[in-house]
């Protein structure tokens, strides 16, 4: 079957098979490799990336179920070059080591930040309370997500790590 | 890797359409909501649909709404719209208080109220919900509607009384069911099946000390149709005082049945199944007093993990 979705930004059109994962078509089918693909049975959230305007765990969607929405992975979390706050968050607070769980955390916080752009720790837990981080004990994710809404997007950040 | 086996799929574009698709497709034909039941037990092969018939599309389905004393539900609407909607505020509080430990946020985003009852999984949270608050499901076909109340609408586990060509529609909860109820759950960490849960909603009647009617659920538990009856029996038109709770608790234990698993011994479970349903009829009863929401949950569910 031919889809039709918008990937951060662009349209873009492929011939699936309906049983096809999303994860597996953002993957495989795209190249888009930042959503990484890890348990397998929506208990991670290592694939979580944005249907519409919602984090999904991309593992548990069929790519037929995105047909016509738009999709936002991490690689579409910067916006024209600048790093997003949540991104330039992980990385001064020190939010990842292996960085496995880190592109659907980043997505998930976000997605928390234009619904609450103030959250208190115990917000942030409870919002990513469906994502397993193994490294990181979560203190650094909540000090990164905290970050980020302390510094919404004032402070334009080049991925390089160099201000503008 | 995980993948669901073959299958072949179609988009439903009104209700009528997928009443039509499913009519059409036969028995082979599994209904495609928010999926996140669904598609786990596809890629285990425990479902094995030829054909996915999708209403994910169907807005007239995703409803919230309460006028004249009656909740209607739509079954599209999705977890998380049902734990932020106003109408289930007060007197429905079971249904916020079971949405909160239900999966977890992203998950809620997702997947669907009719979706959950559909799967008619024996550990489902909404299932002991909907039971003690007396839901009627109403379920739809080519040839009409019916209702069918929600303590018949289990077949047994994974399956429902929800036939070839029908579509679940709508579940509605009558008001007077419920003057005060709770929910109280109990799991390994966040995002997990409850080891065990129990949810109540009760009336009281004339002078606010007699209990009218209780509606008692369990799930997890072997409870038969995700409810407490003897336990139910016990309270109609006793006096809501400790001692009473705690009688139709233990009386909620010896009633369900409980088996040993990876979430513990059912010697525990049936322990934990009396304490939740304790806990839940006085927060039930505070609540149905007016004496504010009764104190926040504190269980397992939300400790540990993030």
């Amino acid at each position: 079957m031919r889809i039709k979705v918008n990937v951060n930004g662009a349209d873009c059109s492929r011939e699936v098979e309906p049983r096809l994962l999303l994860i597996h078509f953002l993957r495989d089918d795209l190249g888009l490799t930042g959503s990484h693909w890890g348990c397998d049975t929506s208990n991670c959230g290592a694939c979580v990336v944005w249907l519409d305007e919602r984090p999904v765990k991309s593992c548990t969607v069929l790519a037929v179920m995105a047909d016509g929405r738009r999709i936002r992975t991490v690689e579409g979390l910067a916006r024209d070059g600048d790093l997003d706050p949540v991104q330039v968050g992980f990385a001064r607070c020190h939010g990842l080591q292996c960085g496995f769980c880190t592109p659907g955390m980043m997505l998930t916080a976000r997605w928390l930040l234009d619904h609450d752009p103030d959250p208190p720790p115990a917000a942030i837990r409870e919002a990513l309370s469906g994502q397993v981080c193994r490294c990181t004990g979560y203190e650094n994710i909540v000090r990164a997500v905290r970050w980020a809404a302390q510094h919404p997007a004032v402070e334009p950040q080049r991925p390089d790590g160099e201000a503008r | 890797m995980q993948v669901p086996a073959y299958v072949e799929y179609e988009r439903a574009s009104s209700v009528g359409h997928a009443l039509t698709l499913l009519a059409r497709y036969g028995p082979t034909a599994r209904v495609l909501a928010g999926g996140h039941s669904l598609i786990p037990m596809m890629k285990l092969r425990l479902a094995q649909p030829e054909t996915l018939i999708d209403i994910g599309g169907l807005a007239e389905l995703a409803f919230v709404t309460r006028s004249d004393g009656e909740l209607r539900i739509g079954a599209l609407t999705t977890h998380a719209q049902l734990l932020e909607s106003p109408a289930v505020a007060g007197q429905f509080a079971i249904l916020q208080d079971a949405e909160r430990v239900i999966a977890d946020p992203v998950v809620r985003l997702w997947g669907t109220v009719g979706g959950s009852v559909c799967q008619a999984d024996p550990s489902e949270d909404l299932s002991a919900a909907f039971a003690a608050l007396r839901a009627t499901m109403v379920i739809a076909s080519a040839e009409g509607t019916r209702t069918v109340p929600v303590r018949d609408f289990f077949a047994g586990p994974y399956e429902t009384v929800v036939g070839t060509g029908e579509l679940l529609t709508e579940i509605k909860v009558t008001a007077g069911n419920s003057r005060g109820s709770a929910y109280e759950k109990v799991g390994r960490r966040a995002g997990d099946w409850p080891i065990a849960a129990a949810g109540v909603a009760l009336s009281l009647d004339g002078d606010r000390t007699t209990i009218g009617e209780a509606g008692i659920g369990l799930t997890a538990v072997g409870a038969p149709r995700f409810c407490a009856e003897p336990a139910e029996d016990f309270l109609r038109g006793k006096l809501a005082t400790e001692e009473n709770l705690v009688r139709a608790g233990q009386i909620a234990a010896e009633h369900c049945r409980p088996i040993s698993d990876q979430r513990g011994p059912a010697d525990f479970k049936r322990h934990l199944s009396g304490e939740l349903t304790m806990r839940a009829l006085r927060r039930a009863v505070r609540r149905a007093l007016g004496d504010g929401p009764g104190p926040e949950r504190t269980g397992p569910a939300r400790r540990g993990g993030p």
